[in-house]
């Protein structure tokens, strides 16, 4: 099947990509642009590892063609950072260790960004809401959930209302 | 995070630098960021994927396999075959010489497990392999299958594995289970107040990590292969991948540590020997990773065990006897399962001081797919059974189930059941911290317990053990056979109510068990005689007293003291023959 190119703003870069119609984002953004932030963990939509923001929405990138994000901003873990400079949440994660083997961790920052962006005072049901559709099989949700709200308290004042 | 510090402090040196302080991991600023390099995060010019044809059949004869269909099929670089894998049979533990070959990397003339992989297509992309995956064509001869534990131990049971026709894994090629002898159980049943028996099947477990099984192998400078892979223990992978496909292990480059979720669901090196094949044979970097669907279905399971226990239980509530018989489910092949009964035979009966122990220990082969290591797999399931059957023993004295572990529980100086001293005990300590932290009342007398005091001495002596005309421990012939249901007279047999006793809170226990009475310790052989149960010729006549000179059990008392190597010594079996 004839491939198609597909463009897009990925981490706030322009990029650009031949992909096949049936190809999936998480497949363009791993063996297309080398960005392996995004993780394989089912390719089914049940493991949230490939988690990604595409325009500001929280997206599964195993279940999202490719071809479809024409035009649109992909947000991965790998633009997190301002440069040197550590997002709150992964410097939550870090001061409370909420890694074991680090492979859901990806996607359990995308979700924890997604729900900060539209909530940034959130409680701990809307935590564990936001991060039920990431599994951790090291099963260290307790940490993951104390990072999350402590990076939200750490957010500028001026965002909290 | 709480440390009782001050339990067994004078054991201690506290001069720690690292435990009980937060230090930073190395890896977390990858975690962070997304830069923790899995194997499969590793971009490469002209990767190739592989994927392979599983049996549909758990157990059948392949008649004919046609790939010329899918040799033709686009984007298709290579196919593999039985053929192709230069060394076709390996088991894991061969690197340390245990156990014979008995699994292919790809079957070649029968499938012995659903999912078994046959044939490897190598494709352009992973949609290219998948279609001509679906292109070949294998001719099966199903065959009969099996795949419960003990009806594969029976005489003209389907044969699953021909390296091992009697179902079951032999040990240095002569014994057929894992053997535990010490005391004579027949007598302390027949002296027992209370026999307790019980059977336990376990489930398999998936280890189900979010990262699948998975590698990249690929040509390097030097003639050489770079191989990014998933492995739990990564030399172990090499040597096994060096060995299948025939390579001096030095031409084989490692790379891994960083791996997202084992359990022990990545030793089995699962695809880095045919990745290396792929990457050899197409001169080209090769991915082989397991998709969800075989990670779940055909990547090894904790092997399921059936286990069966019977106690001998005085009516002071001290377990004077018990007899372990076990079936560990390898599925198909052997890989780690041999182990496994090791482990379990090492941990019985479990952290209790029990002068008369049996145990035998079955590796059973079934059309299932291979089992393999999980976070104490030999161990876990043989606790649970082993903790369960506390509670219904604790039931049938009609004592406390905290206690009845305190009054049983090993303490240093104790005689364990492999013929070693027991030392750093702390179970009554554990259960004592866990008692105050459930507010479970315990008695003044059980929180005065320590695994300091109170060991050693009789409960040190090595008793009189069962042997054969041979020489041998043989006692009880148990192989196929059911628990027996035959009491001893004197006993007394308690039916076991399906209510677990530890159910609800500790305020409104149904009925106050009585608590145990700490007596000084007395050795079984001491106890009033009991009506002598019928002795087999075989046999020696009568127990001696205590005072006398133990029968010596045929392994010999172990040396006071042995590290390293010489503790693991029954893999090697050079050591206790």
């Amino acid at each position: 099947m004839a491939k198609v190119p597909v463009q897009f703003r990925l981490n706030g870069s322009d990029r650009a990509a031949f992909a096949d119609p049936a190809d999936n984002l998480l497949t363009v953004l791993r063996r297309g642009l080398n960005d392996f932030g995004p993780k394989y963990g089912c390719g089914q939509g049940t493991c949230g590892t490939c988690s990604v923001l595409i325009d500001g929405e929280l997206r599964l990138a195993c279940l999202t063609l490719a071809a479809s994000c024409e035009g649109a901003s992909i947000e991965t873990v790998s633009g997190m950072a301002d440069g040197p400079s550590l997002h709150p949440l992964q410097n939550a994660f870090m001061e409370h260790f909420a890694a074991q083997c680090g492979f859901c961790t990806p996607g359990m920052l995308t979700a924890a960004k997604a729900l900060l962006d539209r909530n940034p005072n959130p409680g701990r049901e809307d935590v564990i809401d936001a991060i039920a559709g990431n599994i951790c099989r090291c099963t260290g949700y307790e940490p993951i959930i104390q990072a999350i709200l402590a990076a939200a308290r750490t957010l500028p004042a001026q965002r909290r209302s | 995070m709480e440390f009782r510090k001050d339990l067994f402090q004078n054991e201690r040196d506290d001069n720690l630098n690292v435990v009980g302080k937060g230090v930073q991991r190395q890896d977390m600023p990858g975690h962070v960021t997304g830069r923790s390099p899995f194997f499969d995060d590793h971009a490469f010019e002209g990767l190739l994927h592989l994927k392979v044809v599983r049996s549909p059949h758990h157990h059948a004869r392949i008649r004919r396999i046609d790939i010329s269909a899918a040799e033709r099929a686009p984007g298709v670089k290579r196919i593999l075959r039985g053929a192709d894998v230069p060394v076709n049979k390996n088991t894991l533990l061969s690197l340390i010489n245990f156990g014979k070959d008995d699994e292919p990397s790809l079957a070649v003339d029968k499938v012995r497990y659903k999912g078994e992989p046959i044939v490897a297509i190598i494709a352009e992309s992973e949609a290219q392999a998948l279609a001509a995956r679906a292109l070949v064509r294998v001719e099966y001869e199903p065959l009969p299958a099996v795949f419960d534990v003990e009806e594969a131990l029976k005489p003209g049971a389907p044969v699953v594995n021909d390296t091992y026709p009697g179902n079951c894994f032999e040990y240095h090629e002569k014994y057929d289970h894992q053997k535990l002898r010490f005391g004579d159980v027949e007598r302390g049943f027949a002296m027992a107040d209370h026999i307790v028996e019980d059977r336990y099947q376990m489930s398999p477990i998936e280890h189900a990590p979010t990262e699948t099984n998975g590698s990249i192998a690929a040509p390097e400078q030097n003639d050489r292969f770079v191989v990014h892979s998933c492995a739990q223990g990564l030399f172990f992978s090499l040597g096994t991948a060096a060995k299948i496909v025939n390579l001096d292990s030095n031409r084989l480059h490692f790379i891994g540590g960083t791996v997202g979720g084992g359990f022990g669901g990545k030793v089995d090196s699962l695809t880095e020997p045919l990745a290396v094949l792929g990457a050899m044979m197409t001169g080209r970097p090769v991915r082989y990773v397991l998709d969800r669907e075989e990670e779940m279905l055909h990547g090894g399971p904790r092997g399921a065990e059936r286990i069966y226990i019977k106690d001998g239980i005085a009516r002071d509530g001290r377990i004077l006897a018990r007899h372990i018989r076990s079936y560990f489910d390898a599925g198909a092949y052997t890989r780690l399962s041999s182990y496994a009964a090791i482990k379990c035979t090492a941990h019985l009966p479990g952290p209790y001081t029990i002068p008369n122990v049996t145990s035998d220990i079955y590796v059973a082969y079934t059309n299932r797919c291979p089992s393999t290591a999980m976070r104490g797999f030999g161990i876990t399931a043989v606790d649970f059974a082993l903790e369960v059957h506390m509670d219904k023993g604790a039931e049938a004295c009609g004592l406390d189930p905290v206690e009845f572990r305190i009054l049983n529980a090993y303490r240093d100086g104790d005689m364990k059941a492999h013929r070693r001293v027991a030392k750093n005990t702390a179970l009554i300590e554990c259960v004592q911290v866990a008692a105050e932290k459930a507010r479970w009342p315990l008695s003044e007398e059980a929180q005065r317990q320590s695994s300091l005091t109170g060991g050693g001495g009789a409960r040190a002596e090595i008793p009189a053990t069962p042997i054969d005309e041979n020489g041998r421990i043989n006692r009880p012939e148990t192989r196929g056979g059911r628990p027996t249901q035959t009491l001893p007279a004197g006993t007394m047999r308690v039916p076991m109510t399906k209510q677990p006793i530890m159910e609800g809170s500790t305020e409104n226990r149904p009925s106050a068990p009585s608590v145990p009475q700490y007596e000084p310790y007395r050795p079984a052989t001491a106890a009033p005689p009991p009506p002598p149960p019928p002795v087999p010729a075989s046999r020696s006549a009568a127990p001696p007293p205590p005072a006398a000179p133990p029968v010596p059990p045929p392994a010999g008392p172990a040396p006071a003291s042995q590290h390293g190597a010489h503790r693991f010594s029954s893999v090697f079996g050079t050591r206790r023959r």
